[in-house]
């Protein structure tokens, strides 16, 4: 942590020399440990394909409002209405796919539109909430524990309101692929996006080594570099090839060939691949990585949280800059409510209910710190796996609903506890 | 000391009021390229709100403000920067969480072809200039908290220096630092001043004015008292004026 970065220091040797984030590593091995003790407690199901896959589709709708959590609470904000504004804008896409599209314009149903405009509208809505809630406490001062405890309530029943309380659906079949088992990319389209991804990285690793050598900085020893490549490409082909190992039931095979008019040949299978879903939250992760790193947006909210005045001295309007956070919480509120209500095939009256808890849980797990100034993208989403893990280890294993829920707080405030005693060792002060 | 062309900075019967408290009345100050015009007072005197008037965190109620003789429109921050005024606040200013570039470019990063900020490009420059003004500053790559006293006010002085401020404002910049790093500090502003930069320094420290300033302005309640030479003036004349808020050199 001293003086390691400048030229005239010696350069890392070992395992040091891999540079890696140890604070990613606990998560993940927090999240490994809590994998390996539920498979021995339900007796080797919970390391399956089949449950990992699960996992992954249950986790997405959560991570990607987790994500834009980072930013509130980097700011020293908090959103307690992300499950209610993801119900409105559930509501207003199911409305438009169910009454809208078909009925209002007389486009029928099935049309190849509908899910695009349903999606257009869900996403234009979530902005216009979160700008407005934005509004509410960057300019009018309001604290946004305030303005969001109060939209937790508006939006749940704005939702209500709109669809008169009724369940919506069936959704549009283009719009229900966003929602998970629905809509993968199956085995070969999975190995090309895997693929793309490990050249993209290795190329990512080589544009970034190469600029620090330009610039004449330190540089890892070249065999760090290929470990930790090695160890990403690794990580990526495992994630893919696990998604492909989970099996289409054959029922369902045959219910499809049959559909075709056509009959299963013997032995025949097909690997699910990777969701929609999780293609989308990859998305969503790498824009909000990058936004946070690498646009002058990321580094002034980072500022905002570490000091607001010097922010504001520095030119920075502070008030619009809260106004622009609260906005894309709400878009990804609407992408979240894609995949929720998707992954439903309807829209409910409960659907969201209790999300700004896990939410907030995942961001805060994740290494988000609650006086603001510091917290990661990827962190969150790790989080969000952590819970989900939890709730459905516990489900498969059988405990019960009440028990889970104190588990899951307990888990809570343990995390940030470790957190802090995590901080004080590494000796940093915030 | 020739303060016969136009003044850098024409500051022309200033006030401010918060909820009724006049904190600043009725105050006109000027300062000339290569000059060090001090700021002295009591605490709620009005030295730093009249100072962030012309840095632009707050808006005067009346009065007027020229820059090299011109009328000039501050509202805010990045107004006050486009005049080339730059600000090193006695809070310091600095994020505490981000490392040393980012702080020293803060509000105006530089950025690749695609808009991405740079931040290769931003260090590159920043132990450039810190070699220049602390050659001692090693962590470059650590957040600022985890800098002394003396490295965090040499981030905030690099950041007048890089962006070629020509008028550098200075609320308290040696209170927080240990003997050598105010000598540091006060080398600084001399070398500052040589290159023509005007610069209006506040502190506490009578003593220290005399040394560093050309003028000092004493302001009490609101006020000013007056603003005198320092060749002209005794540490005891300042401190009369500090304390009973009346110019010696009227009264006599």
């Amino acid at each position: 942590m001293t003086d390691v970065t400048t030229p005239a220091a010696r350069p890392r040797r070992g395992w040091k020399a891999l540079d890696l984030d140890t604070r990613l590593l606990g998560m993940i091995g927090a999240f490994i440990v809590i994998a390996i003790a539920f498979d021995i407690a339900s007796g080797g199901r919970f390391i399956t394909p089949r449950n990992l896959f699960n996992l992954t589709i249950q986790t997405a709708s959560v991570a990607i409002m987790a994500t834009g959590m980072v930013f509130i609470i980097v700011t020293r904000h908090i959103d307690l209405s992300v499950g209610s504004v993801l119900a409105t804008t559930s509501a207003v896409m199911a409305m438009t796919q169910t009454s809208l599209m078909p009925d209002v314009l007389g486009l029928g149903l099935g049309h190849p539109l509908t899910a695009w405009v349903a999606i257009l509208f869900g996403i234009v809505t979530g902005a216009a909430i979160g700008a407005f809630h934005g509004y509410l406490v960057g300019y009018l001062a309001i604290p946004a524990f305030i303005v969001t405890l109060g939209g937790l309530l508006v939006w749940r029943n704005v939702a209500w309101y709109l669809t008169s309380g009724q369940t919506i659906g069936p959704l549009d079949e283009t719009f229900q692929l966003f929602g998970g088992i629905n809509g993968t990319l199956g085995v070969t389209g999975s190995w090309i996006l895997g693929l793309a991804a490990s050249v993209i990285t290795l190329w990512a690793l080589f544009a970034a080594r190469r600029n620090k050598i330009s610039h004449e900085f330190p540089v890892k020893p070249m065999w760090a570099e290929v470990t930790v490549a090695a160890i990403a490409i690794g990580a990526i082909l495992g994630f893919v090839a696990l998604l492909n190992a989970y099996s289409v039931p054959s029922r369902v095979l045959q219910r499809n060939f049959a559909a075709r008019g056509e009959v299963m040949p013997e032995g025949f299978t097909q690997g699910y691949g990777v969701p929609i879903s999780i293609v989308l939250l990859i998305v969503v992760a790498i824009v909000m990585t990058v936004i946070a790193k690498r646009t002058r947006f990321g580094r002034y909210i980072f500022a905002t949280g570490g000091n607001p005045d010097a922010a504001e001295l520095s030119g920075i309007n502070t008030r619009m800059l809260t106004v622009k956070i609260f906005a894309l919480m709400g878009v990804l509120c609407a992408i979240s409510a894609v995949v929720a209500s998707a992954r439903l095939a309807n829209h409910s009256n409960d659907i969201g209910i209790l999300d700004e808890l896990r939410v907030i849980a995942a961001a805060v797990i994740g290494g988000t710190a609650l006086k603001g100034g510091i917290g990661t993208i990827h962190g969150a989403i790790i989080g969000a796996l952590i819970m989900q893990s939890l709730q459905s280890g516990m489900a498969m294993v059988g405990v019960d609903a009440p028990l889970q829920n104190i588990v899951v707080g307990g888990v809570l405030v343990l995390a940030v506890w470790i957190d802090i005693v995590y901080r004080k060792r590494t000796g940093a002060k915030d | 000391m020739d303060r016969t062309g136009t003044p850098l900075v024409e500051l022309k019967n200033i006030s401010i009021s918060f909820g009724g408290v006049r904190a600043v009345d009725d105050v006109s100050l000027d300062l000339y390229p290569g000059e060090v015009v001090g700021l002295l007072g009591h605490n709620g005197a009005g030295k730093s709100t009249l100072i962030k008037i012309l840095s632009g965190a707050y808006q005067r109620d009346s009065g007027t403000i020229r820059i090299d003789g011109k009328d000039a429109d501050i509202r805010s921050p990045a107004d006050a920067r486009r005049y080339n005024i730059e600000t090193i606040y006695q809070t310091l200013a600095l994020a505490d969480n981000l490392d040393a570039p980012a702080n020293l470019f803060l509000g105006r990063e530089l950025t690749t072809p695609f808009g991405l900020v740079d931040d290769a490009r931003m260090e590159a420059e920043t132990r450039k200039i810190m070699a220049r003004l602390n050659p001692n500053f090693r962590k470059i790559n650590d957040p600022v908290s985890a800098l002394s006293g003396g490295q965090r006010q040499s981030v905030a002085i690099a950041r007048a220096v890089y962006f070629n401020a020509k008028i550098l404002i200075m609320d308290e910049p040696t209170a927080a630092l240990g003997v050598h790093e105010t000598k540091m500090v006060a080398d600084l502003i001399q070398e500052l001043k040589a290159q023509g930069l005007g610069i209006f320094l506040i502190s506490h420290d009578t003593r220290e004015m005399m040394d560093l300033c050309d003028r000092v302005s004493v302001m009490k309640n609101g006020q000013l008292i007056g603003t005198e030479r320092v060749e002209d003036v005794t540490e005891d004349d300042i401190l009369s004026m500090i304390i009973m808020g009346k110019n010696p050199k009227a009264a006599a």
